[in-house]
């Protein structure tokens, strides 16, 4: 069902509530294949709930979320990533009861594609030399590259990934950067949270503003660096 | 004191300490199974233990199949009954406090007993041994059965142990333990493996029940009478902690034997001053820390 102009991940009109806290107040974007697309905003805008909500992770949610042309919105969480979605989240969630090699060997493959542990370890360096050692004994850089690394096990061309320059020194954050790039260039389609727009704006191709739930513009990296007036009005910066 | 005990007295009151904890051991595994993943204290899985022994019973009295064949098809039973008690009990409780889980399996644990009590009556009904005869190691008398039970609640706890904490499977549960929706996430049937890991546990119980049929008598109460034993050596193992329920199963099952031997009229409370000690000066169990998901 899909072709090149066709988004392959449609969000339209997406509300969401923590129990009776409505958190999304109808929002609407959309992601294309190969791209990479950011969602900006303040703390408490909405961003990270727009993730978990694409994830099926808020019980409560309204509106569409269809991807390759297929709604997603009554799905639960394990069936829309064996379509082929996976979610970094910011927090990066490495199993404290799992070593570094049994946290990267957690998912399953889901779709053709997926890499195996030795081709993930040999991608991350650091990781193999870690490989005996408790998930959460790992330095914060260490921690987000196995969060990265870890999803890519899955083979799924989608990612969601949720500040993965959160809290890391600048030059984590440049590996990051890179590792984020190299990711695109090989295809993967990914939708990244990030509130530091200087990186943003190093790795992306459009962004997507969100304030209180909803999304309030839509900008190009041309039109960012044309207007960071504007981007840092909405940011509160 | 010590000058009255003989070492036949000794070695018989290890050797029962030895099948008791067997039983504990086995018992407080499932139990801690259960709690780790699903936050379910299951008051119900002495009333599945229960089970256990008493299908094991019907199996051989109204279909003429016998402890072997018991032993396969009792677990799978009384399973299946505990994949219907979660679904239409523990489900829809999953995001409410421990509390509900407790009562509800507590109600669960009544409902079965009184059930089997109407229909069976309280006196205990017998079953004989598959394995009768023993072994005459010179100190002692060894019973064949017992012997069998001893090396085969060994054998479940270390294969059980083993799945857990070192196969994918076991990853996968240790890991839904801490962070379920972030397992899920990765596209794992996490409903479905809760439903799955208590009805292990609850196979469990009741492959326990089976092995206790021979030993005890086969009555609605050996379940009860047992519980609060089994929760006690949960609480000191560390709640939720496989290694530790397991060795304190055998621990407590020895220092129950030994206590026979030297002060019998403390042997019923020992379990529970060693309870009372381990919250005071180790409330998170005597083995916490001591395994990969501690």
């Amino acid at each position: 069902m899909t072709n090149d102009t066709a988004p392959l991940l449609s969000v339209q009109n997406l509300c969401a509530w923590y129990a009776e806290s409505q958190a999304l107040h109808g929002m609407t974007f959309d992601l294309r294949q190969g791209e990479l697309l950011t969602l900006i905003g303040r703390n408490g805008a909405g961003k990270t709930t727009t993730l978990r909500s694409i994830m099926g992770m808020l019980r409560k949610r309204q509106g569409s979320i269809r991807f390759k042309g297929e709604e997603l919105i009554a799905r639960k969480t394990y069936e829309i990533a064996r379509r082929g979605i996976a979610y970094c989240p910011e927090e990066r969630a490495i199993f404290a009861s799992l070593s570094v090699k049994e946290n990267l060997s957690l998912p399953p493959v889901l779709q053709p594609g997926g890499m195996s542990d030795e081709a993930l370890l040999d991608a991350f360096p650091n990781l193999r030399r870690r490989a005996g050692s408790m998930g959460t004994k790992l330095s914060g850089g260490e921690q987000q590259m196995l969060a990265i690394a870890r999803i890519l096990r899955t083979g799924s061309r989608v990612l969601l990934l949720d500040e993965p320059s959160e809290g890391l020194a600048p030059v984590v954050v440049k590996e990051i950067g890179a590792l984020i790039r190299r990711l695109k260039e090989q295809g993967f389609t990914i939708l990244l949270v990030e509130q530091n727009l200087r990186f943003a704006r190093s790795v992306a191709d459009r962004h997507v503003v969100v304030e209180n739930g909803r999304v309030v513009d839509v900008l190009t990296s041309a039109q960012l660096d044309a207007d960071m007036a504007r981007v840092q009005t909405y940011l509160g910066v | 004191m010590f000058d009255n005990i003989s070492i036949q007295l000794l070695a018989g009151q290890l050797l029962i300490g030895l099948i008791n904890g067997s039983f504990y051991a086995m018992l407080s595994m499932g139990l801690a199974i259960i709690f780790g993943l699903m936050n379910v204290v299951n008051f119900a899985h002495g009333a599945q233990y229960m089970l256990g022994a008493f299908v094991a019973w019907l199996l051989l009295n109204f279909l003429g199949i016998n402890y072997w064949g018991a032993l396969v098809l009792a677990p799978i039973v009384v399973a299946l009954f505990g994949l219907v008690t979660e679904k239409l009990v523990l489900k829809p409780l999953q995001n409410l406090d421990h509390l509900y889980g407790l009562l509800a399996t507590y109600s669960v644990a009544l409902i079965v007993e009184g059930l089997v009590r109407q229909q069976y009556g309280s006196t205990g009904l017998p079953y004989p041994s598959p394995l009768p005869g023993g072994v005459n190691l010179g100190f002692m008398f060894m019973p064949w059965y017992r012997l069998w039970v001893v090396v085969f609640s060994l054998v479940t706890c270390l294969g059980t142990w083993l799945l857990i904490e070192h196969t994918r499977l076991g990853s996968y549960l240790r890991a839904a333990n801490e962070r379920p929706q972030m397992v899920e996430a990765f596209g794992i049937n996490v409903p479905r493996m809760v439903t799955l890991t208590y009805g292990f546990g609850v196979g469990l119980a009741a492959l326990s029940g089976v092995m206790a049929a021979p030993v005890y008598q086969v009555s609605p109460s050996m379940g009860s009478s047992v519980m609060i034993v089994i929760f006690a050596v949960v609480v000191i193992g560390g709640m939720g902690s496989i290694i530790g329920a397991v060795l304190t199963g055998y621990l407590l099952g020895f220092l129950e034997g030994l206590t026979k031997v030297f002060y019998p009229e403390a042997a019923n409370m020992v379990v529970f001053v060693v309870m009372i000690f381990a919250l005071i000066f180790r409330p998170n169990g005597l083995f916490a820390g001591s395994e990969k998901s501690r």
